[in-house]
């Protein structure tokens, strides 16, 4: 028996935001012992943050919009590299997940005759997000956990997972992790897992992200052996904040675009406008008449520029700063406030009128907000199989932001919340068949699990280290400098040279204090994730020799359409290390290729 | 350059005191920033929750010169000018370390509600529902659970033994979500009144004013509440004919005996926290016997819940 304290389920689920609440919710009803682990309280995951809406192609709005339509959107956002399977499952099974909210309790904004209102986003045909103000990701993690609880699964909260184990039949069996309170490790034995563990924003220097978002899913299931996919896409939100300094990089909606709101250089002009691509040509307005007559009249003219994909709007204000026609701290401006009413911005934006009054003394309904790109999202992931999100490793399941495949390569806004629901359902679902057929009691090597322990507990008994507070900043300067949102294979070599030293130092990181709520120990236990993801990015990133979606080339300023049919695939195991093999896309079937021959209007 | 004196409890379970760390003033900083700057530098092993470090998800509440405030969006520069800033855990919880409190009794108090009873959907499986219907609901849904309104509270900040049988301002907003939810067929008065501690309550309106999402705890539901559980007890005929005829609700007593929560919580409950506390039984110290002693006291002056006129006399004085 172990000296620490372990726990036995027939499903375990790592990380407690929209994809993991929703996996345990369907383990659950399913039958089996089910339990939640994540890193943070309940409730506090980085899905709260999610503010524009989740897209469904439910047609309240527009009765023109189907799954169909969602599905080429999807496709054409992450320039189809999408696995087009979930891209698929995605747009037909998203209406019912939020339908299936609001019986659970969800409060969504209404339309006029009390169906739920859908709102316009960058890359979407039709208004198609359900949403409840600015704050729709509180509104879905509030309703997930109050189901969660209410159907009393067990829920460890603020408990750090260090590592997936393995029977000696090579099936995920065991995760090793400690309590943050109290720093005494703890173990869960499972029949299957569920990988729901989010983000990786955190290696960079200006994020959207918490703390958690350190890719700890991400490594683990690297280390598992885990094929992981597109791990060089990694989204730019075009819009995070750029002053004051300390809140550089906090998340400005979409939905201020989608409500109206345009961007501008110092010049005052509309620049959008300048640089709207080939791809998009023949859907987007050449005139800001025409882009203001879109939000009444969708049928008779064409979107406006603002409300392109995202990594087009993000490439785009980066090349306006680069010129000189930036405002006073290095972004641009977004205006909303010559627009639309105060009053109608403070009921459409409650929490961004709040957050810029608050932080930056700013006055959205009567100045411009000053925005800039900050990290925000991860395309790569897990390599899934899309109808189960099953991984390459058996036992292991993968869902939300962990899992790659769904956008390609780059994200629809919107196309998050609806992600978690869907797959975090699904991934919960085959998890609870897989535990139900799996015979194999679950268990690892104890001299396994001791080594993880050993290994996490270095940093606080050893002397004259380094802070890992220096570390981290280290790793994401270099991660903003060199992997930043232009990149160039001279600057990811260095990237890598610079990983290395990384690597190194982290080894050696000494943290003062106890084991009980130790921040500085909770970094040093993060940063192998950090360094891990970030190595398998930059890595990616000077593979891939062309520009497509999140992913940018200074030397490489083309879409390749070679590069364009296959997905890098890498995957680590013990005797080789790191490796990257190009794999090809799956094929798509004729009648959704079909879907793409059809004229956009 | 300029530089703040910050003045920050550090300490566990077994006792503390404040530790004073001299920092240079940065432009546009909030409390959480030089918490962050104190943890990269004389202190890493400085404690504190934070997440999203944009008001938005509630982990970094702390009292601030006596207040409870979210340390992301408390700004330095609307703090006295040349006067240390204390930070100091919430003082109605446990603490856990420094400025980390163990909020486990919000988690085992929302574990009683009972939840949405939806009546049955439209023809088309999907529900209609009115903005105008639902804007009470999402003013509650606002809520980032910050739990500073349980902060707070005098019922449980200055009473420990409340807590058995006292749900709190968080909670009260989420019963009364679900009274005000149009698809709602559940009656949770009878389990308000009996077991939440609903009168206990007497209107000193403190939550409301800690808020940050600006929600009106009493005014718009802790009066609500209490008014519907004084009439569903002394005059039921009186609130039926005021219901909406659709909206078909059993008995009080009928919904509270069949609801999950009938049980009440009890002290182990609140203590030890199988499910939703970040303790589990192996895991769990013994339940302090006492409240964890409150910080020394801060220089400012500490926040005293003033009871303001108008206080509810016809609620039941103790909640029986």
């Amino acid at each position: 028996m172990p000296d620490h304290e372990s726990h036995d389920y027939d499903v375990v689920v790592i990380g407690a935001g929209g994809a993991g609440l929703r996996a345990a919710i369907e383990a659950c009803e399913l039958g089996q012992r089910t339990a939640l682990v994540c890193k943070s309280l309940l409730g506090k995951a980085h899905t709260v943050m999610a503010e524009g809406g989740a897209a469904a192609a439910m047609g309240n709005v527009w009765p023109e919009d189907n799954w169909q339509v969602h599905f080429r959107d999807t496709m054409r956002g992450g320039k189809m590299l999408n696995n087009w399977r979930m891209a698929q499952l995605h747009a037909q099974e998203s209406p019912d997940r939020i339908y299936e909210l609001e019986r659970w309790g969800a409060l969504f904004d209404r339309t006029a005759d009390g169906r739920i209102l859908q709102r316009d986003f960058g890359g979407h045909r039709y208004a198609r997000l359900a949403h409840v103000g600015d704050r729709t990701g509180l509104e879905l993690i509030r309703t997930l956990q109050q189901r969660a609880v209410q159907m009393g699964i067990d829920v460890f909260m603020e408990c750090k997972i260090l590592r997936l184990l393995k029977d000696g039949d090579g099936v995920v069996s065991e995760a090793v992790g400690y309590w943050r309170p109290t720093g005494d490790i703890v173990s869960f034995r499972a029949k299957a897992f569920v990988l729901a563990t989010g983000s990786i924003g955190k290696s960079w220097l200006y994020t959207s992200n918490s703390w958690e978002s350190t890719g700890d899913g991400h490594a683990m299931a690297a280390w598992a052996g885990a094929d992981m996919i597109d791990m060089e896409f990694v989204q730019f939100h075009p819009t995070g904040m750029v002053w004051p300094l300390s809140v550089r990089g906090i998340l400005v909606t979409e939905g201020v675009r989608g409500d109206g709101g345009v961007l501008r250089n110092s010049e005052g002009r509309r620049f959008m406008f300048d640089y709207i691509p080939e791809m998009f040509a023949a859907e987007t307005a050449d005139t800001e008449e025409e882009a203001d007559r879109w939000y009444d009249d969708h049928t008779n003219n064409r979107r406006p520029p603002e409300l392109l994909p995202r990594d087009e709007v993000a490439r785009s204000i980066n090349s306006e700063v680069k010129a000189g026609r930036g405002g006073p701290h290095g972004g641009v401006l977004l205006d909303i406030a010559t627009r639309r009413s105060a009053e109608v911005i403070r009921r459409r934006l409650p929490s961004m009128y709040h957050q810029f009054m608050e932080l930056a003394g700013v006055d959205i309904t009567v100045q411009p907000m000053e925005v800039g790109p900050t990290c925000h999202y991860m395309m790569g992931g897990v390599r899934v199989e899309a109808d189960t999100e099953a991984t390459t490793v058996p036992g292991l399941f993968a869902a939300g932001e962990v899992a790659g495949g769904m956008h390609g390569a780059n994200r629809l806004g919107g196309n998050s919340l609806s992600d978690l629901l869907v797959f975090g359902r699904r991934a919960g679902l085959a998890a609870a068949e897989f535990a139900r057929g799996r015979t194999s009691t679950p268990a690892a090597d104890a001299a396994e699990v001791a080594e993880v322990v050993a290994e996490a507990e270095a940093p606080l008994g050893r002397e004259g280290g380094e802070s890992p507070y220096e570390v981290h900043q280290a790793l994401q300067q270099t991660m903003q400098e060199l992997v930043g949102i232009i990149r160039t294979d001279a600057e990811l070599r260095r990237a890598l040279d610079e990983l290395d030293v990384l690597d190194e130092r982290a080894r050696k990181l000494s943290v003062p204090g106890g084991r009980a709520y130790n921040p500085g120990w909770n970094l040093a236990t993060d940063m192998p994730s950090m360094l891990t993801v970030s190595r398998m990015v930059a890595t990616g990133a000077l593979e891939r020799r062309e520009s497509r979606g999140g992913h940018t080339r200074e030397d490489f300023p083309a879409a390749d359409p070679e590069q364009g049919k296959v997905n890098l695939v890498q995957r680590f195991d013990a005797d080789q290390g790191y490796t990257l093999t190009p794999e090809p896309l799956a094929e798509m079937p004729a009648e959704l290729k079909a879907l793409f021959e059809e004229a956009p209007h | 350059m300029a530089e703040v004196k910050m003045r920050v409890w550090r300490g566990d379970d077994g006792g503390g005191d404040f530790a004073e760390y001299d920092m240079p003033a940065v432009e546009g900083e909030v409390v959480l920033d030089v918490i962050h700057r104190i943890q990269a530098g004389p202190a890493p092993d400085l404690a504190c929750r934070w997440n999203c470090k944009a008001g938005k998800c509630g982990s970094c509440s702390a009292e601030i010169n006596g207040l409870p405030r979210l340390m992301c969006m408390t700004r330095m520069d609307q703090l006295p000018e040349g006067e240390p800033v204390v930070v100091a855990p919430m003082r109605t919880f446990p603490v856990t370390r420094d400025l980390v409190t163990d909020v486990s009794f919000n988690y085992t108090m929302a574990r009683q509600v009972p939840p949405l009873a939806p009546r049955p959907p439209e023809a088309d499986g999907t529900y209609r529902m009115m903005q105008i219907d639902i804007e009470r609901g999402q003013e509650f849904r606002k809520c980032i659970e910050c739990f500073m309104c349980q902060d707070i509270c005098h019922v449980i900040r200055d009473h420990e033994d409340n807590k058995a049988h006292y749900a709190g301002p968080r909670l009260f907003i989420r019963y009364m979500e679900l009274e005000s939810h149009p698809l709602d067929t559940g009656d949770r008065r009878e389990l308000l009144r009996q077991r939440m501690g609903l009168g206990m309550c007497n209107i000193t309106k403190c939550c409301t004013e800690v808020c940050p999402e600006h929600i009106k705890i009493t005014d718009n539901a802790i009066i609500p509440l209490k008014e519907r559980v004084v009439d569903s007890s002394y005059d039921p005929v009186a609130w039926l004919g005021r219901k909406i005829l659709r909206r078909a609700k059993s008995s009080a007593v009928e919904a509270a005996r069949e609801s999950p929560a009938f049980r009440s919580p009890t002290r182990d409950d609140v203590a030890a926290p199988v499910r939703a506390g970040h303790s589990t039984p192996t895991s769990t110290p013994p339940p302090a016997p006492a409240p964890t002693p409150a910080p020394a006291p801060a220089p400012a002056p500490a926040p005293v819940p003033t009871p303001t006129e108008g206080a509810d006399t016809s609620a039941p004085p103790d909640g029986t």
